[in-house]
């Protein structure tokens, strides 16, 4: 067992003749908080997205903890998925189902496990993240950073080994963006290894291990966050934070 | 702009002191509603509704003297609605009309079924079941376009003249299955539309969460789309009420049947009338039943859409 629990190399991803993805890499340890800023279409979305196989890459390779290769042709994506979560900007909770079926669906339905234990671990979850009162109300009852949370409890209910976090912040209103946040800062002092686009740069200083920088496709610096909020190096990471700290 | 009426307010309120309780005093109440707008209000509503019933009741009386007074009126209520013709045959025409009940309780989960495995069969992306999407396809295309009655005409009589063996040449076994295969190639689209209302974005956080895609579809996507399309569902079963009717081309005693038996033998137009009063009693309150639903759909969505 390495440190390294995520090794992504030299992935390339096109839609339709554009690409978004150039080769690039990216390689996160055992625990790490890494958070990936650039500009929209700079590819943070569509990394996110390959790493759980929701969309195929054109080249390269993704390894999860050494042995599962994301990028295989043959890998059962489900198994892939079963070990990464993933947390959208909308939060697309199953508005048919309560918050508790919401988190204990895929327990029950991909880990095979008793209604009454993923009932059990989905209240414990809910609990930790001030939602237990909500277990039994529809989305349509929560406010957007409750159902955020929602979500991101529903993800860790499968107890991924990693989480991707796409922007989970952007769809809120600014008073509810703290909560969530704060969930994510539980997450990280629990240990768990995430990878996070963000546009919250308070935050990424705050929480990150590693910053990584997209440009066109490709990690144009990566550093700490002293590093690279500090003093960066790259004309295109200097511009880029002068723009959206400005 | 001279010669309007200036509208003269009759609850003036200039010469009130306008006193509105503190909303952050002690013990405020959660709701305040001005007394004299809440009289207003009322009083409006009061004329609204009167205003409504005189002016319906003034129409129906207009239309219906002048319907009276034609030359043709006492020739047509003759042969249309006549009393004690429809006492005669009114009995009939209900007892008739269990058949058509029969038919319609037989068709309807049939065709359910039916519609939804067919939707389903046609968003089938696995290659080793392309048959079953071609047939399902080719299944839809026919059906939808061929008019009922014919398939009825086609079935009805074309499957009992081949005298196979063990097939049944009961005409209304054959009707209901014509009406069963055209309106379910009708509901698989339905189906189909509510499949395609349910956002990508559902199916792939249930996906992303380790399901299948059949889990996907049983668990997240169905659940929705169902409901979505409970309205227009609707909708075809009041089309399915009246089209049993169409069975009556092959020959059983159903209600159209019934009331054409009638007629003919009196040359009395009346048992028509009676049937289709028939009809209406039982579309009217599945009518209002479908506004009913999609009333309340209408409204849990706008509520989801502020939360």
């Amino acid at each position: 067992m390495t440190n390294t629990l995520l090794d992504i190399a030299g992935v390339w991803k096109a839609f339709e003749g554009n690409s978004v993805l150039r080769g690039l890499d990216l390689s996160v340890a055992r625990h790490e908080a890494v958070v990936l800023i650039g500009a929209s279409g700079s590819g943070k979305s569509t990394l996110l997205r390959c790493i759980n196989g929701l969309e195929t890459v054109d080249a390269g390779r993704i390894l999860l903890d050494g042995d599962l290769d994301v990028s295989a042709f043959k890998t059962d994506m489900d198994a892939v998925r079963r070990r990464i979560g993933i947390v959208f900007q909308s939060y697309n909770l199953f508005p048919h189902m309560t918050v508790i079926d919401n988190v204990t669906l895929s327990p029950r339905k991909v880990l095979k496990r008793s209604t009454a234990d993923s009932k059990e671990q989905a209240m414990a979850l809910l609990q930790r993240f001030g939602l237990a009162g909500k277990a039994n109300d529809y989305p349509d009852r929560l406010s957007g950073g409750q159902a955020q949370r929602v979500a991101i409890v529903r993800a860790l209910a499968m107890e991924p080994e990693l989480m991707l976090f796409d922007e989970i912040t952007s769809a809120l209103d600014p008073l509810l963006v703290g909560e969530v946040l704060d969930t994510v800062r539980d997450l990280k002092a629990g240990g768990l290894t995430l990878i996070m686009a963000t546009h919250e740069m308070g935050f990424a200083r705050e929480v990150a291990d590693q910053v990584c920088f997209l440009d066109a496709g490709v990690v144009l610096e990566k550093g700490t966050p002293e590093a690279v909020f500090g003093s960066p190096q790259e004309v295109k990471t200097q511009e880029f934070l002068a723009r959206i700290l400005k | 702009m001279s010669g309007w009426p200036v509208p003269r307010r009759r609850t003036s309120r200039s010469n009130v002191t306008l006193v509105t309780p503190a909303t952050t005093a002690p013990g405020a109440p959660e709701v305040y509603f001005d007394p004299v707008r809440q009289a207003y209000r009322r009083k409006r509503a009061r004329r609204d509704a009167l205003v409504g019933m005189a002016s319906l009741l003034g129409f129906v009386l207009v239309v219906g003297f002048a319907i009276s007074r034609t030359s043709g009126w006492p020739l047509v209520q003759e042969t249309f609605f006549n009393g004690s013709e429809f006492i005669a045959t009114f009995p009939g025409l209900l007892d008739a009309f269990l058949l058509n009940v029969r038919i319609f309780l037989i068709a309807e989960p049939l065709i359910l079924i039916i519609g939804l495995l067919v939707a389903l069969a046609r968003d089938l992306r696995s290659p080793l079941l392309l048959p079953l999407r071609v047939v399902a396809t080719l299944y839809v295309d026919i059906f939808r376009g061929v008019p009922t009655i014919l398939v009825i005409f086609l079935l009805g009589f074309g499957v009992p003249a081949l005298q196979l063996q063990g097939v049944p040449n009961n005409t209304v076994f054959w009707g209901t299955a014509a009406l069963v295969l055209s309106y379910g190639a009708y509901v698989a689209e339905v189906f189909r539309a509510g499949i395609g209302s349910v956002h990508s974005s559902q199916r792939m956080a249930a996906r992303s969460l380790g399901l299948t895609s059949l889990q996907t579809s049983r668990y997240v996507v169905l659940p929705q789309a169902v409901r979505n399309v409970i309205p227009p569902l609707l909708n075809d079963f009041i089309s399915l009420q009246k089209d049993t009717a169409l069975v009556s081309v092959l020959g059983p005693i159903e209600l159209l049947r019934q009331a054409q038996i009638d007629a003919s033998s009196t040359f009395n137009y009346t048992a028509y009338v009676g049937a289709a009063l028939i009809f209406i009693a039982l579309t009217i309150p599945m009518t209002r039943f479908a506004d009913w639903v999609q009333a309340r759909m209408r409204k849990r969505r706008s509520m989801a859409g502020t939360a």
